[in-house]
């Protein structure tokens, strides 16, 4: 693969490019799905192929192949300079690249047991088994459970001497039980909706989940939901649980750190932010015992955002992004460091598959743990809800105003879980928001949760993120709207 | 709005010979490969799909193109039977060896699985209604010509002291399946698209289009529309959340009813997770609102077959106001005693089927009209972040987006803040007072189907945003 890679920049540079990296991709991928005791999907899937992106006349140009053959990626090198060429007809200045070193490497994400070793008749047992274990409950009408594994194999190689290859394994499962009376349909999932658990580990993540010991509640929990109280709209004190924390991380404080959202060039789809640069070390985000940061590396855990190097060959690093409640950094990448005055990139840059061009990323975007036992944190709450597992999330394109709905509430009084509510939801304003966070909970109940399905870009990419989350609590936030007949 | 002089592309010509698809024959030839390699590893039933992509896309933001982008690539997916048992398997390399492991990994899975009962012998040969969606001078597109229009879309920006930031695109793709009981059907379209946002500090609008033909597109026409629409939209004023008239721009209907598409699912329903649940049948929206799905509408695209080379047919949905029909895939037809749509996913999966080419009767009023005729309402351009948030009910919350317009006797008096609302589609469908004719409508939340734009009484804004 090297040599291919060699020979596709040893063309963009006999072509006129004045840099170029390319990324040789081999993804593997198995999607188990089962469906009121049915097997749903049961397919494999194998794409290998080469992205060249390179600068030609101070402009960038990307091509993509399947072609693997030297005449193909050399073809492939060429187009991509021409398309930098044609950029460059319409360029607002220069791209310049904040300097990199060329590293030699190899890594493999851990992992205990190959996914794509483990029989499938195992895969689908267990599937199965926590399939019948739902519908033995009354009153739920459909049960859905998944499983999902890649095996990605990368090699990058630039143009200043970077050789990298990664192989990285991925594991993900959930389980989820409907049910529709009276007009009413309701949903529970776990260990969290739309497919469940998703991290850079091998079988071993599905094992520790033990779908089977939670699918009975997980459809108990669907067909009580319709006799629970409908969630009251009022400004009142919120819970979230961790799966649904890592979301709301995820869209008010991952995506508008992004630089290039930052600097207008999602502006067309995506969006902007309102994290503006001169907000950068000023911003109160959050209250003062908020602290979140940015790490794709392995020692913040094994996420969706873990790898050793982004895919512009620099290392995975962790940023500050709110320390002590105050504003500090952004994901940046080798061509809007500067911006920032940032001597190095940050190391965001990634992308979904050989055929599409790196864009800047989350990585593990996580709110560090605080000090509350979880327990605690309940009987200090007088009056409140706990929201748990999301349902719905919209927020809008610069990223203040949010909504989000999930499954399940429990009402708390005096202390104590006294009753399931249904529809809950909650909306705000994200600083006003992050301001009111008054409790953390500590390591013990911290999960780095993984978002598989994060679309961003043109053509859209669909990358997977962490979001390290333990409970917490916020204060006067407005509840109930989502189900407002006003 | 005014009307900006026509720039309509006209491609250089220059690449007229560098259409990369293969030729039809290929992709036969391909299939043909897999199915007499399938015939000595056991699989009883073989379907093959190849499916093949050539895309460029050029994106511009700060007023220059700063992300350009092609690629090609070819799929083929291979479902095996054995013993009743049916799985796919999937792979972009086309040697002999790869296509025996990929046909082997299929029939190991399988074979991993237990008997599925519902599971159909494949379908032999069908005939198929032609259409003609692949339009050469969209595929011969060079970066060339790209990169003008964006340069003159940006060059208007400066000279309006505006910023500007989108897409244009084009390719071409084509699909094939066949299977071992001599069923084959192949299809290919061209597809390009133009998308727009100005922004002026703090507001921005939006324009687009998308088109099999990229000759009718006209990226200036979209780029002052934009243009003229942000510079009205700066000085938004606040305006309290509640139940408004709206005027929805064909964008905006489209990402909001596109969320009603995987309702009409027979599978869906079967599962009692469509809104149509004990509905059908019923006076469920406005009288005013038919909706069919029809592939062979003249502004829409995609294939005339299903993922199991099943021909699709045109379904008439909501008739005056009520679901009538559901589509169907063999399965579900099957199961409730109906004729497959032709509208059925690849096998096997869970969700079934679901209809992918929307066409809304639409009305006779316009814009201009629906604005004269309104006493107090807000113009929308277009919404964003849709999500759902009751399932039944089909209530949908999301944001207005790049221009969100105050209506106030008769005429467009000034810009407002962007709102969220909490909807719920049905309700929506209820209160439909006027329509334009239907057209061909481009969003972000959707795929482009066929839709009108829309005058709604008691929309419901539930809060405000800072801009």
């Amino acid at each position: 693969m090297w040599d291919l890679c060699t020979n596709a920049l040893d063309t963009a540079k006999v072509r006129g490019a004045a840099y170029g990296d390319v990324r040789a991709m081999y993804l593997r991928q198995r999607d188990l799905t089962t469906k009121n005791g049915q097997v749903g999907t049961l397919a494999e899937s194998e794409s290998i192929g080469m992205g060249i992106r390179v600068l030609a006349n101070g402009a960038w140009g990307f091509a993509s192949t399947d072609r693997l053959t030297r005449e193909g990626v050399a073809s492939c090198a060429a187009k991509a300079v021409s398309i930098a060429k044609a950029s460059a007809l319409a360029k607002r200045s220069n791209v310049v690249l904040a300097p990199e070193k060329e590293y030699i490497d190899s890594w493999q994400s851990p992992f205990r047991k190959d996914p794509f070793e483990i029989p499938l008749e195992t895969q689908l047992a267990l599937l199965l088994a926590a399939d019948a274990e739902m519908r033995k409950v009354k009153g739920v009408t459909l049960t859905e459970t998944s499983m999902q594994f890649r095996k990605i194999d990368s090699w990058f190689a630039s143009s200043s001497g970077s050789r990298i290859h990664q192989r990285k394994v991925i594991s993900g499962c959930g389980i989820g039980a409907t049910s529709f009376q009276s007009g009413e349909i309701q949903k529970r999932s776990y260990p969290n909706s739309f497919g469940g658990q998703h991290a850079l580990e091998g079988y071993e993540l599905i094992e520790s989940l033990e779908l089977l010991k939670h699918a009975p509640l997980v459809a108990e929990e669907a067909a009580a939901l319709h006799s629970a109280a409908q969630c009251p709209e009022k400004f009142g004190t919120l819970i979230l649980a961790g799966n649904q924390l890592g979301l709301q991380i995820h869209e008010s404080i991952g995506h508008p750190i992004e630089l290039d959202r930052v600097l207008g060039q999602e502006a067309n789809f995506a969006g902007t932010s309102f994290l503006t640069l001169d907000q950068l070390n000023h911003l109160k985000y959050a209250s003062s015992i908020v602290n979140v940061v940015a790490d794709a590396r392995l020692d913040h855990g094994q996420g969706l955002g873990t790898f050793a190097y982004d895919d512009e060959g620099v290392p995975a690093q962790c940023t500050d992004i709110i320390k002590d409640g105050k504003f500090r950094g952004y994901l940046s990448n080798r061509e809007t460091a500067h911006l920032v005055g940032l001597e190095r990139s940050s190391g965001t840059m990634r992308t979904e598959s050989w055929n599409r061009l790196p864009i800047i990323r989350m990585t593990n975007v996580s709110l560090l743990p605080g000090t509350w036992d979880f327990d605690d944190l309940i009987a200090d709450t007088q009056d409140g809800i706990l929201m748990d597992t999301n349902r719905s999330w919209s927020i809008d394109d610069r990223r203040y105003q949010f909504q989000f709905s999930t499954e399940i509430g429990w009402e708390i009084k005096s202390g104590k879980k006294v009753r399931m509510l249904k529809n809950p939801s909650y909306s705000g304003i994200t600083t006003e928001f992050w301001n009111s966070c008054d409790a953390i909970c500590k390591f013990d109940h911290w999960t780095l949760w993984g978002t598989p399905n994060c679309g961003k870009g043109q053509p859209m990419q669909t990358m997977g993120t962490g979001h390290g989350a333990a409970p917490s609590r916020f204060r006067n936030v407005r509840l109930g709207t989502a189900f407002s007949k006003q | 709005m005014k009307m900006a002089a026509s720039a309509k592309i006209r491609p250089s010509g220059r690449s007229f010979q560098n259409t990369e698809l293969r030729p039809e024959r290929e992709l036969r030839n391909l299939i043909e490969t897999v199915l007499r390699l399938a015939k000595s590893t056991g699989a009883e039933e073989t379907e093959v799909h190849v499916d093949e992509v050539a895309d460029a896309l050029t994106r511009f933001a700060n007023n220059g193109i700063h992300q350009n982008v092609s690629e090609h690539g070819l799929t083929i997916s291979i479902r095996t039977v054995a013993e009743g048992r049916t799985a796919r398997a999937t792979t972009n390399r086309l040697d002999e060896d790869s296509l025996r492991s990929t046909i082997e990994a299929s029939l190991s899975l399988a074979h991993s699985q237990p008997k599925d009962a519902r599971l159909l012998p494949m379908p032999g040969k069908q005939r198929y209604r032609q259409v003609s969606r692949f339009i050469r001078h969209t595929a011969a597109l060079a970066p060339e010509d790209r990169a003008r229009a964006v340069r003159r879309a940006c060059d208007l920006a400066v000279k309006k002291g505006q910023v500007a930031a989108g897409i244009f695109s084009s390719g071409q793709s084509q699909t094939a399946v066949g299977n071992s009981r001599d069923l084959f059907a192949a299809y290919r379209e061209t597809h390009s698209q133009f998308s727009i946002t100005m922004q002026e500090d703090p507001a921005a609008s939006w324009a687009k289009a998308n088109s099999a033909d990229v000759r009718t597109l006209d990226p200036q026409k979209l780029a002052e529309r934009a243009s003229e629409k942000a510079h009205q939209a700066v000085h938004a004023k606040e305006l309290a959340p509640g139940r408004y008239t709206v005027i929805l721009e064909p964008a905006a209907v489209l990402d909001l009813v596109g969320f009603l598409f995987y309702d009409f699912a027979a599978t869906a329903v079967e599962d009692k997770r469509s809104c149509l649940n004990e509905r059908l049948g019923k006076q469920l929206f406005g009288q005013n609102i038919s909706i069919t799905d029809d592939v062979f509408h003249p502004l829409q695209q995609g294939a005339p077959f299903d993922g199991e080379g099943i021909p699709r047919q045109k379904v008439l949905l909501v008739d005056r106001g009520v679901p009538k029909n559901l589509v169907y895939s063999r399965a579900s037809a099957k199961a409730a005693g109906k004729k497959p749509t032709g509208h059925g996913f690849p096998l096997p999966n869970e969700y079934g089927e679901t209809p992918m080419n929307l066409v809304f009767s639409g009305g006779d009023s316009s814009l201009e009209k629906m604005v004269a005729s309104t006493e107090r309402g807000l113009l929308v351009t277009r919404l964003w972040y849709i999500r759902e948030v009751d399932p039944y009910e089909k209530v949908m919350t999301g944001m207005t987006r790049d221009g969100l317009f105050l209506v106030e006797n008769g005429s467009v008096t000034g810009a407002v803040r962007n709102f969220r609302f909490n909807q719920s589609l049905i309700e929506m469908l209820k209160n439909v007072e006027l329509m334009s004719p239907a057209v061909r409508a481009t969003g972000e939340e959707s795929f482009e189907m066929v839709v009108p734009a829309m005058k709604i009484r008691d929309f419901h804004f539930s809060e405000v945003t800072k801009f």
